[in-house]
Parts: C-alpha cells; sequence; structure tokens
C-alpha cells in the first residue's frame, strides 16, 4: 500500500468553477439514478484538474456535498489511488515509470535525469515551482521502455540524453511533443516489421 | 507465422487511421444488424465453438461466462462491464486497441451487450491511458453519431449506452470484483466471491465483466466463423493473441500470433532476438509479471498457450512477455516486481498486506547479499502463507514470481547469501529473544 498524506497548507474554500461544473454534471448522468456516488473518481479527477493538478480537503468537502455522500467516503478514495496528488506537484508533473521491464531497460538514468534537472528528491518542486517527478509503478508502455508520463502525455523510447532535453524543454514552460522518441512507429518492432507488410507499404 | 488475412486487428500499428470510415474500410460494422437478428443462442454458441478464452490473465472461456447471465431479466438490469484497467507490468495490449481499433471494441460491446442483454455498458480504463480515452470517446461519439450505437443501435432495436469510466491509478481494480467497487464509487477492494458478479455485480445487477481484447475480437469471429477461429492455434488454446514483448531484445513490440507459438519464434523472428544473442538470455516472464518466470533451457522448446504453460508452472496470463538476459540481476529484477505487488496491494486482507513487504524487504536484501541462508527458505514459507489466503488472486499473483525465482534460481541467491544466522553461532546470549531455537540447536 501506499501512503499518502494531505499537504500542510489547505486553501479555505474550494467550488468548482462553471465549466468544471457542466463536466461534473454530464458525468453524474452517466450513472442510474441514486447511485451518483460512482462520479466520485471523475469529479476528483476534475477537482485536481481544476486546481493545479492537486486536491485540496475543502475540494473533497464540496464534491462530498454535490454527490450527498459523507466526507469520509471521499476521503478514502482520495487516498487510496494513486493519481490523486493530495499536495501541490507543480504545473508539470513528471512520472518516471521504474517497474521491471523499464528498470531492465535503464529506467534508473530517466530517475538520474530527473534528480539532475528537477529535484535531488521525489514529490519535491523545481526551485521555479514548475515542476515535480516522481517513481511510478507501470504505466502501460512497456514494449516502449523506458518512458515516462508528464502531466496525460507518453515520452515513450527514452534514453538520458533524450529525459534531458525533454526536462529543460518543459522547465521552460513549453509542452514538448510526446511519443515515440526513437523516431519509430506505435508499437511496430522496430527495423524488423514481418507482419502485415502490404499494409505498411500500401 | 500467422497468414495476414487472419490476424484480426490489422490497424495495430495504425497504417490504417483508426477512424469511422477507415474501420468500417476494414470490414467493422459491415453486416452487425445481420448477426445479431440470427439471436443470443446462436452468438453464444457461436463464442462456445470458437472455444474463445478470455484475455485479460485468467483464461475463463468467454461463452460459458457470457452464458451464466440470468436469460430473463427481472426488476434488476443487466450491465456489461468491459476491463480495460490494463496494468500488468509488462503488457500493453490494450492501449492499442483502445487507439487504434476502438470500433472493433465498441461493436463487440454492442454484441456482447445483446447476448447479455444489457443495456448500459461501463468501459474501466485506467486514469494513466487519459489520452488513448479521449480517442476511444471519440469513436464513441461517432458510433452514436452513425447510430451505431444508442436507441435502435445499428437498426437492430436494441438499445445500447456506453459510458467511459477512468480509474485512477490502482493495479487491483483490474480484479473484476474490485472494478465494480471502483465504478461504485468506493476504494477498490475486490469483493467476496461467491455471489458471482454474474448474478450481484454492478449495484447488485447481473453484471459481466470481459477484457478489452476479448471483446475486441468477437465481431470477427462471429463474422468468419467459430470453426475458423477454433482452426488456429490448438485444441482450447484457439485463435490468435496480441503477444507484447519487451525487456532485453532487439526490437520490443507487439505483435498479434497464433496461440501455441513457440515462445523462441516470438523472440527471435518478432523481436529481433535477445540483446547480446539467444546464449544470453537469462530467463523470461511468459505473462505478465504475476507469472513464474521461465529460465532459459526451457525456452528452447516452449510454446505459448494457456495449457503447455500450466503444465511449466507457469502461466499465459496477459502473454506480456519479458526477456530478461544476462546482463541483469535475476533477484533485482524480482525484487522490483515484489515492491509493485508492495505498492499496489489494497490493504484488505493480511496475509497480503503484510506478506508483499516481507517478501520485497527479504528480495532486497537477498539481491546484495545480507540475508542469512535460512532465509531463503522462509522466504518459501512467506510465499505460501500469502498463496490462498486472501479474498482476490492478487495473493497469487504476488507470491507466484517470487516462488518462480525459488524454484530457478534458488543455487544464485545460495551463492550470493551463505553466512549462518547468529542463532547457530551457539553465543548464549541471555537477552536474546530467540533462546529457545538456541537450545534446540546446543
Amino acid at each position: 500500500m501506499s501512503l499518502k498524506r494531505p499537504a500542510k497548507e489547505q486553501p479555505e474554500n474550494f467550488e468548482f468553477n462553471s465549466s468544471s461544473l457542466d463536466m461534473a454534471n454530464k458525468i453524474i448522468a452517466k450513472y442510474p439514478k441514486g447511485k451518483q456516488q460512482s462520479a466520485v473518481m471523475a469529479l476528483l479527477y476534475i477537482a485536481q484538474r481544476q486546481n493545479k493538478n492537486w486536491i485540496p480537503l475543502a475540494a473533497m468537502k464540496y464534491i462530498a456535498k454535490i454527490l450527498d455522500m459523507p466526507y469520509i467516503k471521499v476521503y478514502e478514495v482520495a487516498t487510496f489511488y494513486s493519481m490523486y496528488n493530495l499536495s501541490p506537484v507543480g504545473k508539470f508533473f513528471v512520472q518516471v515509470c521504474t517497474t521491471t521491464p523499464c528498470m531492465i531497460r535503464g529506467a534508473n538514468k530517466l530517475v538520474e535525469a530527473c534528480k539532475e534537472k528537477i529535484s535531488e528528491n521525489e514529490y519535491e518542486l523545481s526551485p521555479d515551482k514548475s515542476c515535480s517527478w516522481m517513481e511510478v509503478e507501470c504505466l502501460g508502455a512497456c514494449v516502449n521502455a523506458p518512458m515516462m508520463q508528464i502531466n496525460d502525455e507518453y515520452y515513450e523510447d527514452l534514453n538520458k540524453e533524450k529525459t534531458l532535453e525533454i526536462l529543460d524543454k518543459i522547465l521552460k514552460g513549453d509542452t514538448p511533443k510526446p511519443g515515440s522518441y526513437r523516431g519509430r512507429v506505435n508499437n511496430e518492432p522496430e527495423n524488423n516489421r514481418k507482419t502485415l507488410m502490404e499494409l505498411k507499404n500500401a | 507465422m500467422l497468414n495476414d488475412k487472419d490476424r484480426i486487428f490489422q490497424n495495430l500499428y495504425n497504417d490504417l487511421g483508426s477512424d469511422i470510415i477507415s474501420a468500417q474500410k476494414r470490414g467493422d460494422w459491415v453486416n452487425t444488424k445481420e448477426i445479431i437478428s440470427k439471436g443470443r443462442d446462436w452468438i453464444i454458441n457461436e463464442v462456445k465453438e470458437s472455444q474463445l478464452r478470455g484475455r485479460g490473465g485468467a483464461g475463463f472461456p468467454t461463452g460459458l461466462k457470457w452464458s451464466f447471465a440470468p436469460k430473463e431479466v427481472g426488476s434488476r438490469p443487466h450491465y456489461l462491464v468491459i476491463n480495460a484497467d490494463e496494468s500488468e507490468p509488462g503488457t500493453c495490449k490494450d492501449r492499442d486497441i483502445l487507439r487504434f481499433e476502438p470500433h472493433k471494441l465498441i461493436e463487440g460491446c454492442l454484441i456482447a451487450s445483446y447476448a447479455v442483454q444489457a443495456h448500459v455498458c461501463y468501459i474501466y480504463i485506467r486514469g494513466e491511458y487519459f489520452v488513448d480515452g479521449q480517442k476511444l470517446q471519440a469513436a464513441i461519439d461517432d458510433a452514436y453519431e452513425k447510430k451505431l450505437i444508442g436507441k435502435n443501435a445499428s437498426g437492430t432495436g436494441w438499445d445500447l449506452d456506453i459510458y467511459i469510466h477512468y480509474g485512477a491509478g490502482a493495479y487491483i481494480c483490474g480484479e473484476e470484483t474490485a472494478l465494480l467497487e471502483s465504478i461504485e464509487g468506493n476504494k477498490g477492494q475486490p469483493r467476496l466471491k461467491p455471489p458471482f458478479p454474474a448474478l450481484i455485480g454492478l449495484y447488485g445487477c447481473p453484471t459481466i465483466i470481459n477484457n478489452v481484447e476479448t471483446i475486441a475480437v468477437v465481431p470477427t469471429i462471429l463474422r468468419r466463423g467459430g470453426k475458423w477461429f477454433a482452426s488456429l492455434g490448438r485444441e482450447k488454446n484457439t485463435g490468435t493473441k496480441i503477444f507484447c514483448i519487451s525487456g532485453n531484445v532487439n526490437s520490443p513490440c507487439n505483435v498479434e500470433e497464433e496461440m501455441n507459438i513457440p515462445l523462441k519464434e516470438l523472440i527471435e523472428v518478432h523481436a529481433g532476438g535477445v540483446v547480446g544473442g539467444w546464449d544470453n538470455l537469462q530467463a523470461v516472464i511468459p505473462g505478465g509479471s504475476s507469472m513464474p518466470l521461465i529460465p532459459k533451457e526451457k525456452c528452447e522448446t516452449l510454446t505459448m498457450d494457456f495449457d503447455s504453460l500450466v503444465a511449466e508452472k507457469s502461466g499465459l496470463g496477459t502473454a506480456g512477455v519479458v526477456v530478461i538476459n544476462k546482463d541483469q540481476d535475476i533477484i533485482k529484477c524480482m525484487a522490483r516486481i515484489a515492491r509493485f505487488y508492495k505498492h499496489e496491494s489494497c490493504g484488505q486482507c493480511t496475509p497480503c498486506r503484510e506478506g508483499s513487504g516481507w517478501m520485497w524487504r527479504m528480495l532486497e536484501r537477498m539481491a546484495k547479499g545480507e540475508a542469512s541462508k535460512d532465509e531463503i527458505e522462509m522466504l518459501g514459507d512467506v510465499t505460501k502463507q500469502i498463496e490462498g489466503h486472501t479474498i482476490c488472486a492478487f495473493g497469487e499473483g504476488s507470491s507466484w514470481p517470487v516462488q518462480g525465482l525459488l524454484r530457478h534460481f534458488k543455487d544464485e541467491i545460495k551463492k550470493r547469501n551463505k553466512f549462518d544466522p547468529i542463532i547457530k553461532e551457539n553465543k548464549n546470549i541471555p537477552y536474546l529473544v530467540d533462546q529457545h531455537l538456541l537450545d534446540k540447536n546446543a
């Protein structure tokens, strides 16, 4: 199990802005009447997006009120799932996969790059407070290992140099191009394709 | 090698485009109405005849699972839930289906929903696949617009709504009852079975849960016939499967191949061989991290299907093949997998919650040579205490890889960890907690 602690400094109030509220209502409508609690995960996610990538306690109380459920149940969900950040993580949130398939292809080099460029420790904001990084478990792009995720996008087939380049870009405030950084097309075997050749050459 | 025309996922590498028009050109949605008009029993029988087994790991016969849904819809509606919470290390096949072949999945949802009499289908996608989920959502919107799903879907008279539910980074939500808990807005902690979800599932209603790949192959099976699918592979292990080959190979890739393909062919032909040559191979994890590893000697002749891997005390699982060569420290690799399980345990059952941490810490010490030689047996004992003593299969999933390591690489661990525990040295320390053991050994 992973341990999660809410941030010490919490804002007093939280409310959805109008676009978040629209989105929330659409999501609640997906579930049967009386089962609005199902929307709690999505609503937490919306709150996280609205509040610079992290969820304050006030947002949990607010969501509990909207969904008519006890605050503690929202808190339970927010602390159980690893993608909810309960403390500030910066505008660019870098997650490096270090599970075995990535590890054996050199994920530790990516971690080194993050330590050099962003901060010495995980969860720590960079000096300009724009980025933070952490090691995560398998992100499900094992054939493109080693890889990392920045906000929503996947950056695949990396090595240390490429990672440093990407981190330089985000530290300047740019969003680098996602996808493979060895120029390969999706998940096809690099320079070794043996199947569906007619389609490739078509 | 499988003939290209027998590959179900023609767009696995996105040569053709994933939009609805390209998908229709490839044959999706062509005669959906005709298929559905043949009726529920025909669909389920055809799937049974194809001997399709679930692609999510356990390999349960799909036709049989569908036939568990109550024949009559009572006061409680039926649900279909698609498990796209792909988090098993070594596996990345569902992601490609979500982003490149979404219409195969959506059409499969319609057919399966009709077969199990569900009007609502939830697709549970892991939160990290947000971008791929957006692509699927766009495909769903297209399908609604063309009236392929929604009210009177594809002109069949059947109503179907498909909704996406995003997870938020919990491996355990790939377990079917934990997934249901998660959709209901709770912590993802598995439920006791029975009752099975087919009778009491989502919101207490009958629910059928299938993996993405399982559902996505159904339309093609029905078009080309269960017999065609059953003619591929071998008895009870039929059809094609997407294999994900990762780790120390020259060109890691996803590839759709026939069941029962030799592992060596998969690695040498499709993945460009092991880094450093075949002789540099150390071990292979054949089916995602939960499955015990297989040492090189057995890889020569191994074929990849459910039953032949079970015979080797491993399993096909999700068919995520992780190749580990001799440049890697095998104990460290397994210690990292143990850390994964320690991180992902939901904390509901004590043996798993505590035991996964024990295994991780012991393996970390063993990798450094800091464990005593007694601890090797003790580690085996810990895995046995977890396996079979938990609500869900996570207990097995976390202890099997460690058991595999102990089965095949015990000598390596012994070589590195040989010192005797202090207890054997008979120092007669009066305040030693394990005093009683000293007496026995004296």
